[in-house]
């Protein structure tokens, strides 16, 4: 099926950024008509190998070949220009634009220098069916949903006459139907010959879309394997390059909770956000929430943490009411909330990951008594040994970390509080599975030294595995509560459509 | 799947349309107090009084589109003014040679703070502050007194009229005309005002699109910069004088009037034709405060601050509606199903 020819051939790759070799050695080709799944841990190099071949890094060593020639780009505009077009996993387009121009700006169709934009229009919604989507193109493009974004981001993408199309995490913010939908776009476009370099975290994407994987770990290649001759684990074997005991270990040792509740929600709810609920976490217990996107997960945890202000019932912890009106009461007793969003939420980037770590805890103490230099770096160290930060250099600030690590840092930071009931709310999104793994299992070791823990994921596998309880929520209320013995996610599914706890 | 489009007045339209309702009560409320401020004339006077920030207006809507601010604006009408008014009479340069002469100087000066805020990355506030106390310094090195301008051409500019139905304007009404409409047809129109829109939208995917950021961001300083130059001179015809305290604050003016008009002073939303109503609105309050002739006019700057602090929260309104509607639309999401690895 795919031409015997590449389109793009990147040989002997090599980069250097000051201490860290990025890429060794690395080779990598594409061919026409194909998905090719990039795949590698967080810091396997597989962003640098997209930005030297986008020309956003200057390539030290080796070759990159378009179409048989050799190219060195300088920089994505010029790559774009040569047909290397590429979509980034944030959606880097103007929101307050119509999608129209989104898709057209910077090449718009003129007369004498005007803009013609009845041409514009119609050209964007061509461009918009090619992808059979309907879309108001005249609409601004902040109403659009983030999978409408994408896909325009895509249509930019394409319009010149695009050879290869490079999709960079395209998929980890999008819910499951979008990702169908964008699925299909990525289709059609194999079927129209373009080349397509597929970068993910989730490895059954990898499965229902790519043709080929080439899978990186430490800036080396590990090899290139056409996807169905590769099996998941062997993938994530190579992937991690370690066996994967840490990931079957969790399983049995789920040590049981003690009995006396930590906190104790009643009837606790906020109008337009979730309604009232009871929910209970006791010592050395995860209790996990599941449910859709924007069922209410994350509204529950805010409730709890003082976030938002409830307007209904009470919350009560080691069995006294309490008052949580904002998180620094909450933080003062002992909860301790990992937000979704760790980028908009929780790191401050510019700040060093000791000055992140320590942020919490100096909360907690209030400004006036700072924590002695000496006892911040202890902790610190502590933490980046016991998470396994990388690289464990204090002084780093937290921009220059990679997704899992920063989200290590968010977690170091509420661990060092010491916290009786740790929200976790998305923890292991967008991060790869050798960190998705240490997180999931440091879940399960705080859990057994007595913390609450509630768990917040999409993943309902991960979330069946890791908890003691479930609780499901669906519109906006939880309607159901189980104890996980024997329940499977299939069970859980048909809660989370029906509403009905069978 | 479809965008939820609707054809109601969309949040774009909503401020511009308030304003020009505002303006719109205020001047029927002038007309049924005063009797002779429902003449059409009493229109075309707000335009006459205030050509010259209309002018200077019109820049600033470049500078603010972007996210920017020019502080300078004021300070370069002034020391157009004060060049001027020196060379027509002290050095006796002809009209024609000083004319260009003080508008090249302004979009020089618009230029070197934008190339400033681009290449350093040095917040526009700042740069532009400086640019401000620069300006206005370099004013009181030509002549610390009013100098005044006897020249036949300014005379003429001065006190000639553009008759038209029994109604008059001035020239510089013209030329603020003519700067309006190129304007207008420069953002909607060229690449170079949807790019303004564009960087004020968002200048990180600006630049990831492709777009010329530096090129653009300059653009909107040396347009600015010259409109305060073209400002200067239309307020040299007006005032027939150069002198290093005309147009103090002027700045501030410009800034409320581009603002009232509804262009969101964070940048990527706004119509040059707001920026006209704002400058209306600012005129008519000072229109009604003389009418009245009882009022201090220390009341235009307290309706004007009170029209400010409106539109800002307005704006506010608008813009937390359109990002709670925004990202709200996946409510009957799917499942995300993701089965774990090492399975």
């Amino acid at each position: 099926m795919a031409d015997p020819r590449p389109i793009l051939t990147m040989t002997g790759i090599s980069k250097d950024f000051p201490g860290v070799r990025a890429l060794a050695d690395v080779g990598f080709r594409l061919f026409p008509g194909e998905v090719h799944a990039l795949m590698g841990e967080n810091g396997a190099g597989k962003s640098t190998l997209i930005k030297v071949l986008t020309g956003v890094y200057d390539v030290d060593q080796g070759e990159i070949a378009l179409d048989g020639e050799p190219v060195r780009f300088s920089g994505p505009l010029q790559a774009r220009q040569a047909g290397v077009s590429t979509v980034y996993q944030e959606v880097n387009l103007c929101a307050n634009l119509s999608v129209a121009e989104n898709i057209l700006i910077g090449r718009e169709p003129r007369r004498f220098g005007a803009i013609r934009w009845a041409a514009l229009r119609r050209r964007a919604a061509e461009l918009l069916r090619r992808l059979q989507l309907d879309i108001d193109v005249t609409a601004p493009l902040g109403t659009c949903s983030i999978a409408v974004q994408q896909m325009v981001a895509i249509a930019r993408a394409i319009d010149v006459s695009a050879k290869v199309l490079i999709l960079d995490e395209p998929t980890s913010s999008l819910d499951a139907g979008e990702v169908g939908q964008l699925f299909q776009v990525i289709k059609r476009l194999k079927d129209e010959g373009i080349a397509i370099l597929f970068v993910t975290h989730f490895l059954d994407q990898v499965y229902e879309v790519s043709d080929r994987v080439t899978v990186l770990r430490n800036g080396r290649l590990v090899g290139e394997y056409l996807t169905r001759d590769l099996s998941q684990i062997d993938l994530v074997g190579k992937m991690i390059g370690k066996e994967l005991q840490v990931l079957e270990h969790l399983d049995e040792e789920r040590a049981p909770a003690a009995p006396e509740p930590v906190v104790e929600a009643r009837a606790l709810g906020r109008r337009g956000a979730v309604a009232p609920f009871d929910l209970t976490v006791r010592r050395g217990e995860v209790v996990g929430l599941a449910g859709l996107l924007g069922s209410g997960r994350t509204e529950v945890a805010r409730l709890l943490f003082g976030a938002d202000r409830a307007d209904h019932g009470r919350i009560l912890l080691d069995g006294v009411p309490v008052s949580l009106r904002t998180p620094r009461a909450a933080m003062g007793r002992g909860l301790a909330f990992c937000s979704e969003n760790r980028r908009t939420e929780g790191l401050v980037e510019e700040l060093t990951v000791r000055e992140n770590i320590i942020l919490a805890l100096q909360a907690v103490r209030g400004w006036a008594r700072p924590i002695p230099r000496r006892r911040q770096e202890e902790l610190v160290g502590r933490y980046i040994q016991a998470l396994r930060i990388t690289p464990a250099d204090p002084g780093l600030p937290v921009r220059a970390l990679s997704g899992g690590n920063q989200q290590k840092v968010l977690l170091a930071r509420w661990l060092i509080t010491e916290p009786r009931l740790l929200i976790l709310d998305e923890p292991t999104r967008g991060i790869d599975v050798g960190a998705k793994a240490e997180i999931q299992r440091l879940v399960v070791s705080l859990s057994k030294d007595g913390m609450g823990v509630l768990f917040i994921s999409a993943e309902l596998e991960e979330v069946l595995r890791l908890s003691h309880r479930i609780a499901v929520l669906r519109d906006r209320r939880m309607v159901a509560q189980m104890v996980n013995e024997g329940v499977d996610a299939d069970r859980v599914m048909r809660v989370i459509a029906s509403g009905e706890s069978s | 799947m479809s965008a939820r489009s609707s054809y109601l007045p969309s949040g774009r339209y909503v401020p511009v349309l308030a304003t020009l309702a505002l303006l719109a009560v205020m001047y029927g409320a002038g007309a049924l107090r005063y009797e002779a401020f429902g003449d059409g004339q009493v229109i075309l006077n707000v335009f006459v009084d205030n050509a010259f920030l209309l002018v200077v207006a019109v820049g600033m809507t470049f500078v603010i589109l972007t996210g920017g601010i020019d502080l300078s604006v004021g300070s370069v009408v002034a020391l157009t003014t004060m060049l001027s008014a020196s060379l027509l009479k002290d050095q006796a340069w002809p009209p024609y040679a000083v004319l260009p002469l003080v508008l090249l100087l302004g979009a020089l000066l618009g230029l070197g703070m934008g190339c400033v805020i681009h290449y350093f990355e040095i917040q526009p506030f700042i740069v532009t502050l400086a640019g401000m106390f620069l300006a206005r310094g370099l004013c009181y090195t030509i002549s610390t007194a009013s100098i005044p301008i006897d020249d036949p051409f300014w005379r003429s500019m001065a006190d000639s009229k553009v008759r038209l139905a029994g109604y008059f304007v001035s020239p510089s009404v013209l030329v603020a005309l003519v700067v309006v409409l190129v304007a207008a047809y420069v953002l909607g129109y060229t690449r170079l005002g949807r790019n303004v829109y564009a960087i004020g939208g968002s200048p990180g995917s600006a630049l990831l699109m492709g777009l010329p950021v530096a090129r653009t961001r300059i653009a909107v300083y040396t347009i600015s910069g010259f409109c305060s130059a073209l400002g200067g001179v239309l307020l040299s015809f007006y005032m027939l004088s150069g002198y290093g305290l005309h147009a103090v604050g002027m700045e501030l003016d410009a800034i409320a009037a581009v603002v009232i008009g509804g262009t969101l002073l964070t940048g990527g939303s706004g119509y040059l034709v707001g920026t006209v109503l704002g400058v209306m609105v600012l005129g008519v309050i000072q229109t009604i405060i003389t009418f009245d002739g009882t009022l201090s006019s220390w009341w235009t700057k307290i309706v004007i601050g009170v029209l400010l602090f409106v539109f800002i929260v307005l704006q506010r309104l608008i813009a937390a509606r359109g990002t709670r509607s925004a990202p709200a639309a996946p409510e009957s999401a799917p499942l995300t199903l993701t089965a774990p690895p090492a399975r």
